[in-house]
C-alpha cells in the first residue's frame, strides 16, 4: 500500500478475506522477531473484509522477509500444537463421560 | 500437592475494582538483556496440551504456554471457519401448515446434519448444483385423521397420522456418486426428533432441500460448535495464614472445592485441582477482615478450553480441523507474499481460489 518506504523496510500490507483471527496472531509472531521495530494490525472497517498490517524494520531490513518468516513460524507453531494435542488425546488419561443430547 | 508457583509476569492481577498487568510483555526489546525472540524449540518445551474431559458431545482441554492471540485465533476459527454442511436452498411446492414458508425455510437451515464436509466442494452460486457440492433432501408429509381412533381420544398422536413434521422426515435423495460416497453414513439430521412444524388433518408440506458446504462467518447455521470458549486459569495466593475462626467464611467466599480447610487444625489451603473451577467472583475482596490475606489473579498463558460439538464432527476432531484451517490460511497468505516478492512490483497481487 502507499506509505511504504523505498527499500520496503517499512510497509503496510492489505490482506483480503482475513480478520482479527489472523491479524492478531500474525502481529504477535512478527513482534517476536527482534529485527522488527514495530508491528500493528487493524481492521479499518467492520463491514469491509480485509485487514491492514504495518511492519517497520530496524537497519533497513526487508519487511517482506519478516512477514515470510513469521508465517513460517506460525505454521510450525500450529503443527506443534496439533502434535501435542493428538499425543495427549492418545496417551493421556482423562475422564470419559456420556452426555445426553 | 500445592499450587504451582508462577512468575509475576505470568499473572494478570484481579483486584477489587480493576484488573492489572493485562498485556503480555514477552517481546524482544521489552526487557533489557532478555531474549524473547521466537524459538520453536523453546516453545515446544514449554507447550503443554492436555485433554481433561471428553464426552460424545463435548471436550475440555488445556493449552498452556501460548499467547492469547494464538488461543483466540483457534477459538475464532472453531466457531466461524471450520466448514460444515447445512440446508441452504429450500424449494417449497406446497405448504399448507401454519408455519410461513420463509420461517420454515429458516428453521430447516438450522438443523444440524451429520454430513462429513471433507469430500463436499463449496457451491459457488445457486445454479450449478452437482453431486459433489449439493445434498438433496425431500419432504413429503401430510397429516390425516386416524380412521381407527378411539371415540374418547383427545391427544393428537391418538387422533392423527403425522401430526408433527420432525427432522426425521427429511429423506435423503442420493444423486450421482453420492450413494457410494455416503454408503456407510447416509446423510441425515444428527437429531431426528426436532419438531419443525405441527400439522392438523388436511395440512401438508412438500419440498426439496439443498444442503451445501459453508462456514460459520457466513451464517451461524454452518458453525460446527454449540460453544467454543476458553477461560484463563485462576490463581489464588494466600499471603498469610487465615485465622482459624474465619476459615469457613474464607472457604465460602470461593466456588465449592476451591479452598480446603483442615477439619482439625482449621488450616486453609488452595486445592490445586479445584482452583480451576473458581469463578474469580472477588467475593473475598469485599470482606475487610481478609484484607492483605489473599491475592487473586489469573495465569496469562494457561487456557482452559471447552468445546461443545453440534454437527458432523466428534468433539475431539474440532481443534485439529481448526488447526488445518489456520494452516491453509497461512499457506494462502504465504503464496501471496511470495508472489509479491517475485512479482512485477506494483505492490498488488491477486490470488486465485480464494
Amino acid at each position: 500500500m502507499s506509505g511504504a518506504s523505498e527499500d520496503m523496510s517499512a510497509a503496510t500490507y492489505k490482506i483480503h478475506d482475513e480478520s482479527h483471527t489472523i491479524g492478531n496472531a500474525l502481529r504477535w509472531m512478527i513482534m517476536k522477531n527482534p529485527k522488527v521495530e514495530f508491528c500493528g494490525y487493524s481492521v479499518p472497517h467492520p463491514s469491509e473484509n480485509f485487514i491492514h498490517v504495518r511492519i517497520q524494520m530496524y537497519d533497513h531490513l526487508s519487511s517482506l522477509t519478516a512477514l515470510l518468516t513469521a508465517l513460517d513460524d506460525l505454521d510450525a507453531l500450529c503443527s506443534t500444537i496439533d502434535t501435542a494435542y493428538r499425543s495427549s488425546l492418545q496417551n493421556d488419561i482423562y475422564e470419559r463421560w456420556e452426555e445426553k443430547s | 500437592m500445592s499450587q504451582p508457583e508462577f512468575d509475576a509476569r505470568q499473572l494478570v492481577g484481579v483486584k477489587a475494582e480493576r484488573v492489572t498487568n493485562i498485556s503480555s510483555t514477552d517481546y524482544p526489546g521489552h526487557y533489557p538483556n532478555e531474549d524473547h525472540a521466537w524459538s520453536l524449540s523453546k516453545f515446544t518445551t514449554n507447550l503443554k496440551v492436555q485433554v481433561k474431559r471428553l464426552s460424545n458431545r463435548s471436550i475440555d482441554f488445556d493449552i498452556v504456554g501460548v499467547d492469547a492471540s494464538i488461543a483466540n485465533a483457534f477459538r475464532r476459527i472453531m466457531i466461524a471457519e471450520v466448514p460444515t454442511v447445512a440446508i441452504e436452498h429450500v424449494y417449497i411446492f406446497n405448504n399448507t401448515s401454519i408455519i410461513q414458508d420463509e420461517v420454515l425455510a429458516h428453521r430447516l437451515g438450522l438443523v444440524p446434519l451429520n454430513v462429513d464436509p471433507a469430500p463436499i466442494e463449496p457451491r459457488l452460486s445457486a445454479g450449478d448444483a452437482t453431486d459433489r457440492n449439493t445434498i438433496v433432501f425431500k419432504v413429503n408429509i401430510k397429516c390425516e385423521r386416524k380412521a381407527d381412533a378411539p371415540k374418547d381420544a383427545t391427544e393428537p398422536e391418538d387422533l392423527y397420522i403425522n401430526h408433527e413434521f420432525l427432522s426425521r422426515h427429511l429423506i435423503w435423495e442420493p444423486a450421482g456418486e453420492q450413494g457410494l460416497m455416503f454408503a456407510d453414513n447416509p446423510p441425515a439430521p444428527t437429531n431426528l426428533n426436532i419438531v419443525l412444524a405441527k400439522l392438523r388433518p388436511g395440512q401438508e408440506i412438500e419440498m426439496d432441500l439443498h444442503a451445501v458446504k459453508g462456514v460459520g462467518k457466513d451464517h451461524a447455521k454452518f458453525s460446527p460448535v454449540a460453544t467454543a470458549s476458553y477461560r484463563i486459569l485462576p490463581h489464588i495466593k494466600i499471603l498469610k495464614s487465615i485465622p482459624p475462626q474465619l476459615a469457613e467464611k474464607f472457604q465460602r467466599c470461593f466456588a465449592p472445592g476451591v479452598i480446603r480447610v483442615n477439619p482439625v487444625s482449621k488450616e486453609v489451603s488452595v486445592d490445586p485441582v479445584g482452583v480451576r473451577n473458581d469463578t474469580v467472583s472477588r467475593e473475598v475482596l469485599r470482606h475487610p477482615e481478609f484484607e492483605g490475606y489473599v491475592e487473586l489473579s489469573r495465569v496469562r498463558n494457561w487456557f482452559l478450553f471447552n468445546v461443545e460439538s453440534e454437527g458432523p464432527y466428534v468433539p475431539e476432531r474440532i481443534l485439529p480441523e481448526a488447526i488445518m484451517v489456520m494452516k491453509s490460511k497461512i499457506a494462502q497468505i504465504r503464496a501471496g507474499v511470495e508472489a509479491l516478492i517475485s512479482g512485477p512490483g506494483d505492490g498488488d497481487v491477486v490470488m486465485k481460489n480464494i
